[in-house]
């Protein structure tokens, strides 16, 4: 991971030393709770519909006083980062060495459309004196830095679909440079709220069958979903020392913006092209050292096609197997690229890419490797892993075996 | 309603709000140390409270009200 990016530096900058390890998994998603449903799910058909992380009970993580207080979206992000700590095993660091970065698209919508109903029905003297902190995004970081009393930077990034992404790329950078030595970094989002279905319905994003089948001739929007994905990071040095299980290392990442359109991604893909490129450049590598791409893949016409555009512009002829796991889970919009990062770690645990579910009819012109019907063996090499948000925004990371 | 009556009512607003185990909510609790609620809890509480007995306690009313007994008075003088 690059420390500078000085042009007149013989190597064109500085690299960190210190490596960036994936030690910890926590997932809360629509085909499962915990890393091992969450996997086998991946593998599993997946029934049209809205997606949600059906009855999920969050007594085993929150008290009934805390709930009160604890929007849907903070709920699933307490529980999958309970998880992913308890996955990673005892730290022992100093608590101001650990942080936690989450991303949310909208935070707790459900408590804020719930509350502007009531009001409008009884008057806004009735509002919950709960309403800010059940709605503030930021909740959720700060509610798992209170939950294992963790006093490294704790921030949210709010991005829309590539909140996550950035949020644990800005996590992994944390750990490269020394700040701190683990970081809890992941997404959550519970936005299948009326308000925010109506918003997608009528521009148009969202599947109108259903079914979401990325890449696919017939694909016609995503399919809203929701839940959690963390990750723990570590410095890779302390975690060998402390004999943790080392999933995955993060070798670069890249943030960019395509500044053409609020929802459209820029013609080409030339944006998110730019930002693999970014990611490439971040971890030393070149396009052949890539041997998987977790696509961002969302199932709407104008993502997919202009994703496909980007990964052939970078990759030609030569392209890795591609693989979105959304046509499984559906898209979780903030918490996507976390539940991503966690199916990446998984790949190379089990050295198996996830087919790319529903997808029949490959468009024509994408160019693409993409592994449908049946999962594909992995072997080794890098994993990209993209998330494009509305709003411009890109993030991709580029994973490395743990080795 | 006598003050029994209203006691009882007040008791189960609270255990319903708050969440808190019904041998809990005595006149001589703390709200801090005893029920370990909040300045949030109590405006919740207080909330729910104006809706049961159908009163309105305004904000100002609340200061140094720190046990069940004075929140208790509080919303019993206004019946």
């Amino acid at each position: 991971m690059r420390l500078t990016w000085d042009s007149n530096h013989p190597d064109g900058g500085l690299r960190a030393t210190r490596k960036v390890a994936v030690v910890g998994l926590g997932a809360v998603s629509v085909v499962g709770i915990g890393k091992d449903e969450f996997w086998k799910g991946l593998f599993k058909p997946s029934p049209a519909g809205v997606k949600r992380v059906e009855n999920f009970d969050p007594s085993p993580w929150l008290n009934p006083k805390e709930l009160r207080r604890y929007d849907r979206f903070n709920q699933f992000g307490v529980a999958a980062a309970d998880l992913a700590m308890q996955d990673a095993g005892p730290l022992n660091l100093p608590s101001e060495k650990v942080g936690v970065f989450m991303g949310t698209g909208v935070g707790g919508l459900e408590s804020l459309e719930t509350q502007i109903i009531l009001a409008q029905q009884r008057g806004y003297n009735r509002v919950t004196p709960f309403l800010v902190p059940l709605l503030m995004t930021n909740a959720g970081a700060a509610s798992i830095a209170m939950r294992f009393a963790l006093r490294g930077p704790c921030e949210t990034t709010s991005t829309a679909c590539a909140s996550s992404n950035h949020a644990i790329a800005n996590a992994a950078h944390l750990i490269a440079t020394g700040r701190c030595d683990a970081m809890v970094a992941g997404g959550q989002e519970a936005a299948i709220t009326p308000a925010a279905t109506a918003g997608f319905t009528n521009m148009t994003a969202i599947s109108s069958c259903g079914i979401s089948r990325p890449f696919d001739k017939n694909r016609d929007g995503f399919v809203q979903a929701e839940g959690a994905g963390v990750l723990v990071l570590e410095e890779y040095e302390h975690a060998i020392s402390r004999g943790a299980h080392i999933y995955a290392l993060i070798e670069g990442t890249a943030s960019n913006e395509d500044a053409h359109h609020i929802t459209a991604p820029l013609p080409g893909g030339k944006g998110a092209e730019a930002c693999m490129r970014l990611a490439l450049d971040d971890a030393g590598i070149t396009p052949d050292q890539i041997t998987h791409i977790n696509a961002h893949g969302t199932s709407t016409p104008l993502n997919d096609l202009s994703e496909s555009q980007a990964i052939y512009s970078l990759f030609g002829d030569r392209c890795p197997p591609v693989t979105s796991v959304k046509g499984t889970l559906g898209h979780a919009l903030g918490s996507a690229g976390a539940l991503e990062a966690i199916a990446v770690a998984l790949t190379y645990e089990n050295g198996l890419i996830p087919a790319t579910a529903n997808t029949k009819d490959i468009e024509d012109e994408m160019k693409l490797d993409l592994v449908v019907d049946e999962p594909r063996k992995f072997e080794t090499g890098y994993i990209i892993s993209n998330s494009f948000g509305f709003g411009g925004h890109n993030s991709c990371i580029v994973f490395g075996p743990a080795k | 309603m006598d003050r029994e009556e209203a006691f009882s009512k007040f008791k189960d607003c609270a255990v319903k709000v708050l969440h808190v185990e019904p041998e809990k909510v005595v006149p001589e609790a703390t709200f801090a140390e005893d029920l370990e609620i909040d300045s949030l809890d109590l405006v919740e509480l207080v909330m729910a409270l104006e809706d049961e007995f159908s009163v309105s306690v305004p904000e100002s009313d609340l200061e140094g009200v720190d046990t069940v007994g004075k929140a208790f008075d509080l919303v019993y003088g206004k019946l």
